[in-house]
């Protein structure tokens, strides 16, 4: 079983290294089905791995050691449990079918293998990410799939927004990893190990540890655990794209769309959901830690699904949806329902991954157009991307008995139950999120697919990017071929399914096990919810009479209203709320100040510092002005030195009656 | 081991396959000859440094491959060279290097071919003797002696300004050294009888004033050639003036005999002063962490820009080794090691653009990477490596010293952190602007990619940054034990 363990993140690697090595002289054909075997055993290897550990099975032990210094010893090393594998199924089986969905989507592209072998790094870092057995070995599955996300984003390397998309993208990255790592030297510094297990075992015990700020000082003190999952928690900011760090997600859509599937849906992002679920052990010891994670949830699912509901660009909505779900997940985690949001976290990665799917297969099907307001009606033309879409968004949506709606009602739930501070504005989030993912998602699928068809005249308007033509006049979209199709049929079936069946042993039963940790005592939610659940129909039977469900019902009516009924009404919403229109417009405003102060901010003080201080102070003034004080002496000195005789006499008449002066004054009784 | 004098040999053939390229002084048709054999002493150069790893006793500190003649008798001057697990791994990083080098100038460098290259071997060979002396004298005089190669590299091979820079460099490091060596003779005459024995020195028990003043005085020869701030601003302009090769063996090798002087000298000599002046130091490296960060952000002019981020860097050693924990001191010593790839890299990356384009603004690239394809492969490696991704080695010496850091104070941590993102700001922004993009302009549409040689010599170095980066124990296991003899040294107070 060992072996197999190897073999999981090896596979991908192999793919990647023979892809990228030789991608120049390597067949298409070969490097793809390299890169497909690499995952596809990958997936496999996973499914016998899954087997023997729902049998009981776990394994925690090092493949080797990567570096030892003074007392410390750093390993990299896999954890095999119920959580890891769970994260290894859903990667390995995304990615599976991002890979089949590439061959279509990048056929006509110049990066082809190049392509394959990122993704298949990323494949193999996500990996060796969720695999880890400690803080380390995670740090470095963070940062490479960090890297790659860098690579794929700037894939098209002379656009010039997709280049600074990557690089905001990975300094966005590079602050919440900041956080991270301080989080990890505090791990380091008072439990002597970053191997997860003994860290997890000795977490109790230092519960209410606390330690200066600044060494001697008392007045500064502070609690370990508390500051150390806050600074962890900064680190799942930045990789899942929570506010404020949110920044880069929607700019990451400049990538192509099967890694916004991939990469920016289904799992990358949600690297921060499983470390904090990872960390319960840590999470459940601070309060405080559990609310500013709620009340980050909170504002990231409610007010980014606004932004959601005015875009235009069909990836940005789908963009946009994926940040409010990532903040339905922490919503989750901080209601100490883990279990919840990995549960969430699975569907999502299913149903996400086929909007962004057949997202790009309708940007196939309308020559790289992506502008909602040009589409319309698609749904004869391209019935195989229609039909799992419309699965897809309901899933989103919760409709009952598809997926989402388990894990998003379940988290509902939690966060009703939940008692940690900041839970109140965390219900009205999500309940009010409910009905915006509904109107967005409806708002979207009704423009794209049904109304009239508005394609086909902006044709000449769009601008000379040769990436983004749009269907000439007369031209109709075409269904795409079946390598795209099938891994969104293939990724509907659980869409649809995977809800339904595994929420019993994943919410309620003891298929977690060990590997989440809940302190039932202070944080009751999970036991409080399988108390009023008797079964997976019963509970969707029972939403149909709830609000949550007319919620979202309501959602999908104005949509349907605002877009097919009355299509007037939406211009007079935005005429009628101007400056709020703005303010979303804007999204907040928050790249104008990121790029204003920070970034400017930024370059100011380098070049206060550079010319101020380096070639100011410094240069100018500590040596020039040396310089310049030898100058002076030396012209001075020049001075005496005339080179006239009667000018050296009398200089040596003046020594000679000074040192004479000097003599008789300092030594009188000679 | 081997009755050979090793250490000898790691010194003597360089300098002496130096003197013997110099033979090929002259037309520009004993410049392949030139080349050949300076190769030739470079490789003869690194393979007698292999059997230092190869045969290095890790349960040890005590210092191996001990050499000892007497060279002048009347002031106790010894020919005393040997090895622990810290100065051996930078004899091997600089006979690798110098390698580097001699490839690096192979097709670039067409004037003065001879002497180009003997001054690198010259150079390569004093070097090590600086690594290997145990005798502060012997130390004075490689110290300065290695000087002289690289004023010439500088100042004959160098840019428009080179004088500029090589009289601000002898302006800054005249008044270090005149320090260092008043203080060398301090200890020579604080020894009953007199001994430049750098061993005898550490264990010369001083009291807390006259090891404050010889720490300063340390400080003031070191600073300068780490460079800490404020005393850095020569590095800057040294590297714009240097040819590709100057600035590699800067980069790799000079930068790291002041950070080695601190680890010879400064701590073990003046314990108790290190200790009162460790907060100084820290000051001054996290200093140069951020100040220098935001400094590196805005340069316009490539080498400047990696040339600051040298600093930064540098900023972790120091901040390492006044961290006095055995995860800082080895994380500095990791990052000495790894910026020598890494920063020597970067260099020669700069160097490879400036052949073809000849220039070194940001502004005067874009788009690189349609016509330098594998170019910009390697150098997307080694500018992660810079910003300190994990896998390369970058990442392994930030990583100790941060963690160091934050059982030593978190707002330190904190200050130093940000090295994280400032890295990856500075570094990652040039790289956009260089290479991605749409071709820039006519002079980047008509770049041919590398040739053979030049990837031979990135494929060396990238192999270098990645091995350290997957695998360190290796480079740390040998500098255990003098490391923890060196913490324990310290530990102990020398005022009686």
């Amino acid at each position: 079983m060992e072996k197999l363990y190897l073999l999981v993140p090896l596979a991908p690697l192999f793919g990647a290294i023979v892809a990228g090595l030789f991608c120049r002289v390597l067949p298409r054909c070969l490097a793809h089905s390299v890169a497909i075997a690499g995952v596809g055993i990958a997936f496999v290897a996973s499914i016998f791995i899954y087997r023997d550990v729902a049998a009981g099975n776990t394994f925690d032990g090092s493949v080797y050691q990567w570096l030892s210094s003074g007392d410390y010893v750093f390993q990299v090393g896999f954890l095999i449990d119920p959580l890891s594998v769970t994260m290894m199924l859903v990667v390995s089986f995304v990615s599976l079918m991002v890979h089949i969905y590439t061959i279509g989507y990048m056929r006509d592209d110049p990066g082809y293998n190049r392509f394959f072998s990122y993704i298949s790094l990323f494949t193999f870092s996500m990996l060796m990410l969720v695999m880890s057995n400690n803080f380390m070995q995670l740090f470095f599955g963070w940062e490479a799939v960090g890297l790659v996300s860098y690579l794929l984003i700037g894939f098209w390397y002379t656009r010039p927004t997709a280049i600074f998309a990557n690089l905001k993208a990975f300094l966005a990255n590079r602050v919440g990893d900041f956080g991270f790592i301080l989080g990890i030297g505090l791990v380091l510094a008072h439990f002597g190990t970053l191997d997860y297990q003994p860290v997890f075992d000795e977490a109790r015990g230092l519960a209410d540890a606390t330690f200066n700020l600044i060494p001697g000082c008392d007045s500064t003190a502070v609690s370990l655990l508390t500051t150390t999952c806050i600074l962890l928690f900064v680190g799942a900011m930045g990789k899942s794209a929570q506010v404020p760090l949110h920044v880069w997600l929607p700019d990451s859509m400049e990538g192509p769309t099967p890694i916004s599937a991939l990469i920016h849906a289904a799992t990358m992002v949600t690297a921060g959901i499983f470390m904090v679920a990872r960390m319960s052990p840590l999470f459940e010891l601070s309060d405080a830690a559990l609310s500013l994670v709620i009340v980050i949830g909170s504002i990231t699912a409610l007010f980014m699904g606004f932004l959601g509901m005015i875009q235009n660009d069909i990836k940005r909505v789908v963009a946009y949806s994926t940040l409010s779900q990532l903040g339905y997940m922490t919503v989750a985690l901080g209601a100490s329902a883990y279990s919840v949001a990995i549960f969430h976290l699975m569907t999502h990665a299913f149903f996400k991954a086929l909007l962004f799917l057949a997202a790009g297969s309708v940007i196939i099907g309308m020559h790289h157009d992506q502008d909602i307001r040009n589409m319309g009606g698609l749904r004869k033309y391209m019935p195989w991307t229609w039909a799992t879409c419309l699965v897809g968004s309901l899933a989103l949506i919760g409709t009952p008995f598809f997926s989402g709606f388990y894990s998003k009602d379940s988290i509902i739930e939690a966060v009703k139950l939940s008692s940690v501070a900041g839970s109140g504005f965390a219900y009205f989030s999500v309940m009010a999120g409910v009905f915006v993912t509904a109107f967005y998602s409806f708002r979207m699928y009704f423009l794209v697919f049904h109304g009239e068809e508005r394609f086909g005249r902006h044709h000449a308007q769009t601008h000379g990017d040769e990436e983004h033509h749009g269907l000439a006049p007369g031209q109709k979209p075409r269904e795409t071929p079946w390598v795209v199709t099938v891994p969104l049929v293939l990724l509907a079936i659980p869409s649809v399914f995977i809800g339904y069946l595994t929420i019993e042993p994943m919410l309620f039963g003891d298929f977690f096990g060990k590997a989440i940790f809940v302190d039932a005592g202070a944080h009751p939610v999970m036991a409080e919810l399988a108390r009023d659940f008797h079964g997976a129909a019963a509970m969707a039977t029972h939403a149909l009479i709830s609000p949550v469900f007319w919620l979202a019902a309501a959602g999908v009516f104005a949509a349907w209203f605002c877009y097919l009924g009355q299509p007037d009404v939406p211009a007079a919403i935005k005429a009628a709320c101007g400056p709020l229109h703005t303010l979303l417009e804007n999204k907040y405003y928050f790249d104008r100040f990121n790029e204003c102060v920070i970034a400017g901010g930024a370059r100011l003080l380098g070049r206060g510092l550079w010319k101020g201080g380096d070639a100011g102070i410094i240069d100018g003034l500590i040596v020039g002005g040396s310089v310049r004080i030898v100058g002076w002496t030396a012209l001075l000195m020049r001075l005496l030195q005339s080179g006239h005789i009667y000018s050296y006499a009398f200089m040596m008449i003046l020594g000679l009656c000074a040192l004479l002066t000097l003599t008789r004054w300092l030594l009188p009784s000679v | 081991m081997s009755g050979l004098p090793i250490l000898s040999l790691a010194i003597w053939v360089p300098v002496f396959s130096g003197l013997a390229v110099l033979l090929f002084t002259g037309p520009d048709r004993n410049a392949p000859a030139a080349r050949g054999l300076a190769l030739a002493g470079a490789l003869a150069g690194l393979l007698v440094t292999l059997p230092l790893y190869a045969g290095f006793d890790t349960a040890t500190p005590a210092m191996q491959f001990v050499e000892f003649m007497p060279w002048i008798r009347r002031f106790h001057i010894n020919y005393h060279l040997g090895v622990d697990g810290i100065s051996m791994l930078f004899v091997i990083l600089n006979s690798f290097i110098t390698v580097i080098v001699v490839l690096a100038g192979w097709q670039v460098i067409e004037s003065k071919v001879a002497q180009y290259n003997a001054c690198f071997l010259i150079m390569s060979g004093l070097l090590n003797g600086i690594f290997a002396a145990l005798d502060g004298m012997l130390f004075y005089v490689f110290f300065e002696a290695s000087l002289i190669p690289l004023y010439l590299i500088i100042g004959v091979w160098g840019g428009p300004r080179r004088v500029y820079a090589a009289f601000k460099f002898f302006l800054f490091t005249l008044l270090g050294s005149l320090l260092l060596l008043l203080s060398l003779i301090y200890l020579y005459l604080a020894v009953d009888g007199g001994s430049f024995a750098i061993l005898d020195w550490h264990q010369l028990p001083l009291s807390l004033a006259e090891q404050k003043w010889i720490f300063l005085a340390f400080l003031a020869a070191f600073a300068v050639k780490v460079p800490m701030w404020p005393v850095h601003t020569w590095l800057p302009d040294a590297h714009v003036e240097a040819p590709t090769g100057g600035s590699i063996v800067l980069a790799a090798i000079a930068l790291k005999l002041g950070a080695y002087g601190f680890v010879r000298f400064s701590l073990p000599i003046a314990p108790d002063a290190s200790y009162a002046f460790s907060g100084l130091i820290i000051g001054l490296s996290l200093i140069a962490v951020v100040y220098i960060g935001f400094v590196a952000l805005v340069q316009e002019d490539m080498k400047k820009l990696v040339a600051y981020s040298s600093i930064a860097h540098m900023g972790f050693v120091t901040l390492g080794f006044f961290l006095f924990s055995p995860l800082g001191v080895e994380g500095a010593l990791v990052q000495m090691i790894s910026h020598g790839f890494v920063a020597g890299a970067m260099f020669y990356c700069i160097g490879v653009m400036y052949d073809r384009v000849h220039s070194r603004q940001i502004a005067d690239y874009g788009g690189v990477v349609n016509t330098m394809p594998k170019f910009a492969a390697f150098f997307l490696l080694f500018a992660m490596a810079n910003a300190g991704l994990p896998a390369t080695s970058g990442f392994v010496g930030e990583f100790m010293v941060i963690m160091a850091s934050v059982q030593f104070n978190l707002c330190v941590a904190f200050a130093a952190a940000l090295t994280m993102i400032l890295g990856a700001a500075y570094t990652l922004w040039m790289y956009k602007r260089v290479v991605f993009g749409a071709v820039g302009n006519p002079r980047v549409a008509g770049l041919t990619d590398i040739t053979a040689r030049e990837f031979l010599v990135l494929a060396l170095l990238a192999a270098a940054a990645l091995g350290i980066g997957l695998y360190p124990q290796p480079l740390t296991d040998v500098m255990h034990s003098s490391v923890d003899e060196l913490l324990r040294h310290i530990s102990v107070s020398k005022i009686q």
